[in-house]
């Protein structure tokens, strides 16, 4: 046993390095993650264990008592013996109960409840085909795609759908929660101590845009996240281009979507020159150590809303007849609506 | 005896299969079209993985893909794997037990023919259109008529129904077939573990199988005629739909995966020539993980939000089936210690299946854990789970038993050396397939994503394991291609092919004449084939003198019987739909072609019940005629 522990320590040191830091399980960036990852780890040595307790007896026995050739005796026919089936029943009821103990000390402490709790960031997260809506109750802000949160500050969160069933999922920072419809919503919670844009999936088959489903999750200093509320419960920027084309900005755009802090159809639209992605799955940048990409940034918002059903299918926003001019003037004004809190965030 | 003159009623060629209750012959009518099927279900898995070998691929838009994935789940657990497990068992279990056939011939056929045709109106799908997209779960609202308005998940609740009823029939037919029928001296503690396994199996199927009816009729009302059971605005629930499919889906894992125990423990105990260790353990063992099965449904919906007891309890209740399957797997070891071990290809896969199966087990209690299965849940690590217990566990399992039974079947035995080359083409494409996506998984990939970005650390993993996929897919066609070959050689295989045969099927030809045992065999101990052979026997002790043997009648009326439902299920699928022409049109609208199909089906229920059949006699001069060694 004793030679096997750094073995064991080994594998899990192994483990630790595995995937990104903003993706991974196995790279936890919080403590809620970081007690999941715990619990996978002590059920990895005991599972490896075990492995390598029958393992070594199958490849012994195999090995050992192969037929030769010519051999034709008849080997002794044992009936069993209660002393192993002992040995091997009480020996995994061990292991299991000491599985078993931690299990049930985080099954109910990740079913605590803070959405009480003054001291946390309250965020209401709906779902829809195909992108998440976060919205602040108590700041009265609300947004799309990109769930802003200060660290160091409870995020309790609370789950529901718009439609079809969804599960929220920031691998590296919190195990995944079904979003339910009306009468089973649920709450989660999870905290981060570095600033960092995670990254988040929906992990329910909901669609053919399933895939097509991520967010992110952008971890920020509390004075840059107390900057981002206060801009963005201020006036939205007001259109840019020709007073027409804003007309039709408007009326083809804002009937769905929003740049004020109201509920709607689509992802709401303030500051989406300060996002990580268009449409949860054009990236802007590869990570967060990169600079915002104005020209990606740009290149994908052309893209989008050039043909959305091509790049989502299913979703729910059409392809918009618009002129050349038109679509170039509203990307424009799109792409340059930045926050200037997340400036320095964003490297912009 | 005074048997009143039954005519003898013999088809030939395609009318013999229509019409066999021959217990064997249906044994493979299921091993045909399970094979059919999972060749439909394998294709559909290599497209799955082609699609996944790079990021950002578009070989199969997402539509198409969530199809492949609905249809490629549905069609192995179904009509894949299912069937070939009935066909084992049907080819197998009557002959352990020393029976002449099971306890209801027609019902076997009946049983037969509602399965294929329920999997045959499922896959039609694929032809007029509109393929079942919401998952092998079909999880509600997703499924329903406002997410997914074509016929698709129409063609999985039929489909699956029809299929379901043959599936009952023949689990119950099992159930009566091992409580009555066996040879006189087979008490219950001397069976082989096939049938224990079968028989525990059985049960399952008769407890699960009607908790899938309910729900499919259900989400059949609700879709076809506006049910709102599942339809929020209106009272319903969408988590009932999850905890009616899980009571369900979760025992069916152990429906599965029991037979393959069973077929493990012959294989294992007779390639090393010695008793199966532990056999009252494992019987015991088997009967618990039955039980067990029916406990632990919930640890399917943890991340659903059913709160922390719940979570709690199910998490413990899930650990503890660890147990008894530790059990086995210590067992089979202990059987092979000590003893003399042939590496057949069957032996070779059963062996095979042991660390495999380890491997899916122990992840399995990882996955029990509620708190780290908020990680886990639906990512590849449940999908490299899955497999690992289904393909190899479960396949592994059923490879080995065709191996070791294929001379039993069909009197040939298939090649030993291209068998031996398929395992390790198969074996080695399984562990690259599946042993990545633990890490896939655990690294932040979701399951059922048609595609995924580039720069995750997805690439490599998923390129090996699409390579891994490819070899499994070479390693059926060489499967396909020995059955070729094989039957293309005489039929000459010898009642006890191996030599070591321990059980009953080994003591009759290969393959075995219709009443299977001319005198009913006497049993005296566990493995009672093998204790003769001890004893220096040549031939079972008869528990019978030579005599006329009665045999049930074949019938074309179960095939009619099913055809009557898959006419029915057609007609109330297209009920509401607008169609072109009038005629047609007027026969869907009015419910006049699924009334047809129910006609049919409760037409020929009718005459079963009044045609007075008995069957016929094989009478004593004719059975010393052939000359039959028995």
């Amino acid at each position: 046993m004793k030679r096997l522990l750094p073995l064991f320590a080994g594998l899990v040191l192994l483990l630790s390095a595995c995937g990104r830091a903003d993706l991974s399980a196995l790279n936890p960036q919080g403590p809620v993650a970081e007690k999941q990852f715990g619990l996978m780890q002590l059920s990895i040595i005991i599972m490896t264990l075990v492995v390598i307790v029958v393992f070594a007896i199958c490849f012994y026995v195999v090995v050992r008592y192969r037929r030769k050739p010519g051999q034709n005796d008849i080997p002794k026919q044992v009936e069993g013996s209660h002393k192993l089936e002992i040995i091997w029943t009480v020996i995994p009821i061990i292991l299991l109960i000491i599985l078993a103990v931690p299990t049930l000390k985080y099954v109910f402490a990740f079913a605590e409840d803070y959405s009480k709790d003054k001291e946390a960031v309250k965020v209401n997260v709906t779902s829809h085909q195909y992108w998440w809506e976060f919205e602040y109750p108590e700041l009265g802000v609300r947004t799309a795609q990109d769930l802003v949160i200060p660290v160091g500050k409870k995020i309790a969160i609370n789950l529901k759908t718009q439609d079809v069933l969804h599960s929220f999922w920031v691998p590296a920072l919190a195990g995944k929660m079904d979003t339910n419809p009306e009468g089973n919503k649920n709450k989660m919670f999870f905290e981060t101590a570095k600033e960092n844009v995670y990254r988040g999936k929906c992990a329910e088959l909901c669609g053919p845009s399933h895939a097509f489903m991520d967010f992110k999750v952008k971890a920020v200093s509390e004075a840059t996240f107390t900057a981002w509320v206060s801009e963005m419960k201020a006036e939205p920027k007001p259109f840019v281009g020709d007073a027409a084309v804003g007309e039709k900005f408007k009326t083809s755009c804002l009937s769905c979507h929003a740049v004020e802090n109201a509920g709607s159809l689509g992802p709401n639209l303030k500051g989406i020159g300060a996002r990580e992605s268009v449409g949860g799955i054009l990236l802007n940048r590869d990570n967060a150590d990169e600079a915002i990409d104005q020209g990606k940034l740009e290149k994908n918002l052309h893209d989008w809303i050039a043909d959305p059903d091509k790049l989502k299918p299913g979703n729910k926003m059409h392809k918009i007849p618009l002129t050349d001019t038109e679509l170039d003037q509203i990307v424009d004004y799109l792409a340059n609506y930045k926050l200037d809190s997340l400036k320095t965030v964003n490297k912009q | 005896m005074a048997h009143t003159a039954h005519t003898v009623k013999r088809y030939r060629g395609l009318m013999d299969w229509l019409t066999t209750v021959d217990h064997k012959k249906i044994g493979v009518l299921y091993l045909i079209a399970g094979a059919l099927f999972f060749g439909i279900g394998g294709i559909e898995a290599i497209l799955i993985r082609i699609q996944l070998i790079k990021p950002m691929n578009d070989f199969v838009d997402p539509q198409t893909f969530n199809e492949l994935i609905t249809m490629h789940g549905t069609t192995m657990i179904f009509l894949g794997v299912m069937p070939i497990i009935f066909a084992l068992m049907n080819a197998i279990v009557p002959l352990q037990i020393g029976a002449r056939d099971v306890a209801f011939p027609f019902l076997n056929s009946l049983g037969f023919w509602t399965f294929f045709f329920g999997g045959l109106l499922l896959n039609l799908s694929w032809l007029i259109g509109g393929v079942p997209d919401a998952g092998w779960t079909s999880y509600v609202p997703l499924s329903s008529t406002e997410y997914s308005p074509h016929h698709g998940v129409d063609f999985y609740t039929l489909g699956l129904q029809i299929s379901g009823i043959g599936t009952l029939i023949g689990g119950i037919n099992f159930l009566a077939t091992i409580i009555n029928m066996r040879a006189p001296g087979m008490s219950f503690m001397r069976m082989p573990m096939f049938t224990w396994a079968s028989f525990i199996t059985s049960a399952l199927i008769l407890f699960a199988f009607p908790a899938v009816t309910v729900g499919l009729v259900l989400l059949t009302f609700d879709r076809l005629f506006g049910g709102n059971f599942f339809y929020i605005p209106n009272g319903g629930s969408i988590v009932l739909w999850q905890h009616i499919f899980w009571i369900f889906g979760h025992p069916e894992v152990y429906i599965l995966i029991l037979p393959a125990f069973g077929i493990i423990s012959d294989v294992i105990s007779t390639f090393s020539r010695k008793r199966l260790f532990g056999y009252s353990s494992m019987v015991f063992a088997t009967v618990l993980i039955g039980f067990l099965g029916f406990m632990v449904w919930a640890h399917h919906m943890f991340t659903v939000g059913l709160g922390p007891v719940a979570n709690a309890l199910f998490s413990i209740a899930t650990m503890l089936i660890a147990v008894p399957t530790g059990i086995k797997i210590f067992n089979w070891l202990f059987t092979m210690w000590g003893g003399s071990i042939k590496f057949t290809a069957a032996n070779l896969y059963a062996v095979g299946f042991i660390p495999t199966f380890v491997m899916g087990g122990v992840t399995g209690v990882m996955l029990a854990s509620a708190p780290a299965d908020f990680q886990f849940h639906d990512t590849y690590f449940v999908v490299a789970h899955f497999h690992y217990v289904i393909v190899g566990g479960l396949v592994l399992g059923l490879f080995s038993g065709l191996h070791y039974w294929w001379p039993k079947m069909f009197g040939r035995v298939l090649a030993e050396g291209l068998g031996k080359a398929t395992f390790w083409m198969f074996y080695i494409g399984f562990q690259l397939t599946f042993f990545v996506q633990h890490f896939l998984g655990l690294t932040g990939m979701p399951r059922r994503v048609v595609t995924y970005l580039p720069n995750q650390g997805f690439d490599t993993m998923n390129l090996i394991s699409t390579v891994g996929a490819i070899m499994m897919g070479i390693g059926v066609l060489m499967f396909l291609y020995n059955i070729v070959i094989t039957s293309r050689k005489p039929a000459n295989a010898s009642n006890d092919p191996w030599e070591d045969g321990r059980t009953l099927e080994w003591t009759i030809p290969s393959p075995p004449p219709e009443y299977n045992f001319k005198q009913t065999p006497l049993v005296r101990g566990y493995d009672a084939w093998w204790k003769e052979k001890m004893d220096g026997n040549t031939e079972m002790k008869p528990a019978e003198p030579i005599g006329s043997i009665h045999m049930p009648s074949p019938s074309i009326l179960p095939f009619f019987m099913s055809i009557g439902l898959f006419i029915a299920g057609l007609g109330f699928m297209f009920a509401k739909d607008e169609f072109g022409s009038g005629i047609v049109g007027f026969l869907f609208n009015n419910y006049i072609i699924s009334g047809l199909g129910l006609l049919i089906t409760f037409g020929c229920m009718f005459l079963r019940s009044v045609i007075d059949d008995h069957g016929y006699h094989i009478e004593k001069e004719e059975l010393e005629d052939k000359g039959v060694k028995a």
